[in-house]
């Protein structure tokens, strides 16, 4: 017995696992269209896989339960059994419950085991009801060598010699060559030798023959099934080149020899003859007459193309090889070092700056084209697309409305949108939240959606896109939206606004991202959204992004997140306050202006920004830094949470590629910074978290937050 | 889980603040530093002085004499700064403490070492591992985790808290 540590079964674990939310993508998606055979397939070739795997690295209950499981969708996929919502409903179970023995479990042995027969039992009788057609599965004939093989496609040599006379009978072999060519990838050798001359040429006699290479997962039956209504009109011959055991290439393709003596067109002693005579093999037959030159090139097509159709399974092959599993700790290893190269090639510019050598200058230049695209590349290595996570969420919606009883429709777009391996794994919870909002909460029950005179079905949309810098996810449902006065009156009571308070619609709903809203008793009595929306903010403000709230009364709400690339690296704008320097992130900045003290020399704390007012603070008051601003203060403008604020700083140093290194656990409570940066010299810079530093300079005014 | 004895056993690293000698067990310390320039970070207690680069990490750094109440630590040639990793709740982290001048690895068996006393001592009891003596100077071992668990965020968060509101309304109006 192996151990659990083993690492091909902890390959095989997490092999089983990715299996599996395939599998559940591909039932969810055969939900929507029943009688897709391609899904079916792949659903088929999943359960094979976790099957075959599972018994070899001996997790036999997982192999046995799959067993059973498999044979009922090969049934399906063959069409004896139809789907329903009865099997889906089973396989969603049988997911969980290949799942479940996947973990190991302790003393759960005898509860799984009881669970596998049910569901098995559950699978067999779906299978019983639908079987009352006569089921030959049971009575087909034992499968041929070919068909063990499972779908794999196989090799086959066709030779169709239609006997002259077929046309009159109103065969057409091009039909069937057709047929054949749609069973899979064919090569056709024409053999046109026998085609007289026009003024003699019979239109009604067949005087052509083709050798045919074909690669396809269809059995030697299917194939001869097409020949059935012509097979005294021709000679038809079917052989197996390649049983599909052959991998990467083992079994290599033919010798042309060996293909003409296996046709039968010369006998192996003339081959051995000829093989005496050391000239190209071909040439020599046909120069001693023994086989024509157009046999000759049929047979070296046929060479050609079976070298061809076998390369093709191996490309598919390399695909499977081309990525790569790497431990994710190797990964941020990677990419810490290349910060530190990135730093270091800042320092060496900035030196380079100094100095002024032409030569050390180019060289720096090389270095930086280097440096960016290996950063490049390498945070690139991290980044996946959002679209798994997006699959994971169907499940959740499916079985959350069907428990509330509710009809809802998960429209997702934009899978293929990349992020950060790490953003994804934390955002998985904030945007699990915010569904179920929307499912609990945001979509009402069916009977009061008729009363609105919407849809019985409630929609939620579910979508990421990039936008500059960013990635934007949003979800959006066509539920009832957030209720204002209710909202208001529970922030009134709470004490969070002033009773009455004058506040935008918008102001209003961000309330509901307050912890005081969070509270079990508030979800209940407000139109629900506080379930937990200060974890969900909490948990997008640690990811650098911000959440917006937009919401139509009547017609649902929209919950937009933003969120950073990465999370490593970003670009920053350092400032110079008081001879220290910080960051900003350049992403939030809209723009730099300077802004003269007034005549009576006192600080402006608001600008007039052509004809917006804008807020300023200052870097120099928030730190409590001694010393006086200069006369034209530059005043970086930022963006947060829709609204524009400036910060005033002493100096605008300039563009700088910042990597994020963390301040550490001792400074861990510490707001106004998400990290620090090295500089050029060597020395530190801070960077500053500008929503929470505008959050801190509101202070608890709740009129301030914008 | 028993490790083997190894040299690092008995050995302490000692250095001076103000007049007094102090020492840490060297297993804790990992490098001695010169004084560089620390960044500080705004709106935190006086004694953590902010951080520097250490090839390429951010270090806080603490100032233990202010910490202890012996006022700030001035630059001069001898200052250092004292890398030593300490585990808080289990967890390992790095940080720098400046010293006014770093002394010698000295060995002292675990015999020669007294409990600390209950007063006389210029710092806080709870701080001190134990007493040894170097010829006639009494060298106080510092339990440095117990220090930095001390000035763990309670205390940071409270005191940014203080700072924050006015600090707030003075520039946002």
């Amino acid at each position: 017995m192996m151990s659990q540590d083993d690492p091909h079964r902890r390959a095989y674990l997490e092999e089983a696992r990715e299996l599996l939310s395939d599998l559940e993508a591909s039932l969810l998606e055969l939900e929507k269209i029943p009688d897709d055979t391609d899904l079916l397939h792949k659903i088929f070739r999943a359960m094979h896989t976790i099957k075959g795997s599972g018994a070899m690295f001996g997790f036999d209950d997982i192999a046995a339960f799959t067993h059973d499981v498999e044979t009922i969708f090969d049934r399906v996929r063959n069409g004896q059994l139809g789907v329903n919502r009865q099997l889906l409903d089973l396989s969603f179970h049988a997911c969980d419950h290949i799942r479940a023995l996947l973990e190991p479990g302790l003393d759960q042995d005898a509860a799984l085991a009881a669970q596998g027969r049910t569901l098995l039992d559950g699978f067999h009788q779906f299978a019983g009801e639908d079987a009352a057609e006569p089921v030959v599965a049971a009575a087909q004939t034992p499968p041929s060598a070919e068909e063990l093989s499972g779908c794999r496609p196989l090799i086959y040599r066709l030779r169709l010699k239609p006997h002259s006379d077929m046309l009159t009978t109103g065969n057409n072999p091009l039909h069937l060559i057709e047929d054949v060519s749609a069973l899979g990838d064919c090569r056709l050798f024409l053999h046109a030798e026998a085609l007289p001359s026009l003024d003699v040429l019979e239109p009604e006699v067949c005087v052509v023959w083709w050798d045919c290479v074909l690669r396809t997962t269809a059995g030697r039956q299917e194939i001869a099934d097409i020949f059935v209504f012509a097979e005294d009109e021709c000679d038809l011959t079917i052989d197996v080149l390649d049983n599909g055991c052959a991998e990467d290439g083992e079994q290599a393709h033919k010798l042309l020899g060996q293909i003409l003596v296996e046709r039968g067109d010369i006998t192996p002693e003339d081959l051995k003859a000829a093989l005496s005579v050391q000239k190209r093999l071909g040439d020599i037959l046909t120069d001693k007459g023994l086989v024509r030159s157009t046999q000759v090139a049929s047979a070296l097509a046929e060479q050609s193309a079976v070298r061809d159709l076998q390369q093709k399974p191996q490309s598919e092959r390399q695909e499977k090889t081309s990525s790569i599993r790497v431990a994710a700790d190797k990964l941020d290893f990677l990419v810490d070092l290349v910060g530190e190269l990135v730093i270091v090639q800042a320092q060496i510019r900035q030196a380079v700056d100094e100095r002024g050598d032409l030569y050390l200058r180019s060289l720096a230049e090389h270095l930086e084209r280097l440096s960016d695209s290996l950063r490049d590349s390498t945070l690139s290595i991290r980044m996946v697309p959002i679209g798994a996570t997006f699959a994971k969420f169907r499940r959740l919606v499916r079985d959350l409305s069907a428990e509330l009883g509710k009809d809802i429709e998960l429209v997702t777009s934009g899978e293929e949108t990349e992020l950060d391996k790490n953003v994804i794994e934390r955002l998985g919870d904030p945007l699990v939240h915010l569904l179920r909002n929307s499912i609990d909460h945001g979509i009402e029950q069916p009977a009061d959606r008729r009363a609105a005179g919407k849809a019985l079905a409630g929609r939620i949309h579910l979508t990421a896109a990039h936008a500059g810098g960013e990635v934007v996810i949003t979800v959006a449902d066509d539920g009832g939206g957030l209720d204002a006065v209710r909202i208001r009156a529970k922030a009134e009571q709470r004490g969070l606004i002033a009773p009455g308070a004058d506040l935008s619609p918008k102001e209003l709903y961000h309330l509901i991202f307050q912890p005081g809203f969070s509270t079990a008793s508030a979800v209940t009595s407000i139109s629900g959204r506080g379930v937990g929306m200060d974890v969900v903010k909490r948990a997008i403000d640690s990811l650098r992004g911000s959440v917006e709230i937009d919401s139509e009364p009547g017609q649902g709400t929209s919950i937009i997140v933003r969120l950073p690339l990465t999370l490593a690296i970003i670009d920053g704008l350092q400032v110079q306050v008081a001879g220290e320097y910080y960051v900003v992130p350049l992403a939030l900045v809209e723009e730099c202006v300077e802004i003269a003290r007034q005549d009576n020399g006192t600080e402006r704390h608001i600008v007039n920004m052509r004809g917006e007012v804008v807020p300023v603070m200052r870097l120099r008051d928030l730190f409590n830094f001694d010393g006086d601003a200069p006369a034209i203060e530059p005043i970086v403008v930022a963006k947060v949470d829709g609204e524009r604020i400036g910060i005033a700083v002493d100096r605008v140093v300039g563009e700088h590629q910042t990597v994020i290194k963390s301040l550490g656990r001792l400074y861990r409570d510490v707001k106004e910074f998400s990290g620090a940066t090295i500089r050029g010299d060597g020395s530190m810079a801070l960077i500053v978290d500008v929503p929470s530093l505008v959050r801190r300079a509101a202070g608890t005014d709740l009129r301030g937050i914008r | 889980m028993a490790e083997a004895p190894t040299t690092n056993d008995n050995q302490y690293l000692t250095f001076t603040l103000e007049r007094e000698l102090f020492a840490l067990d060297i297993a804790s310390v990992r490098e001695v530093l010169e004084l560089v320039n620390i960044t500080r970070v705004p709106r935190t207690p006086e004694y953590i002085r902010g951080v520097i680069n250490l090839r390429g990490r951010a270090v806080p750094v603490v100032d233990l004499k202010m910490k202890f109440g012996l006022g700030a630590t001035q630059r001069t040639v001898n200052t250092c700064i004292i890398i030593v990793e300490v585990s808080l709740d289990g967890e390992g982290t790095v940080l720098g403490a400046l010293a006014d001048s770093v002394q010698e690895v000295y060995e002292m068996d675990t015999g020669q070492i007294e409990p600390p006393p209950r007063m006389g001592t210029p710092i806080r009891a709870e701080f001190i591992r134990g007493m040894g003596q170097s010829g006639e100077q009494f060298i106080i071992i510092l339990d440095i985790s117990k220090v930095f668990t001390s000035m763990e965020l309670a205390g940071l968060a409270q005191a940014l808290g203080d700072a924050g509101p006015e600090a707030g309304e003075a520039c946002v109006s």
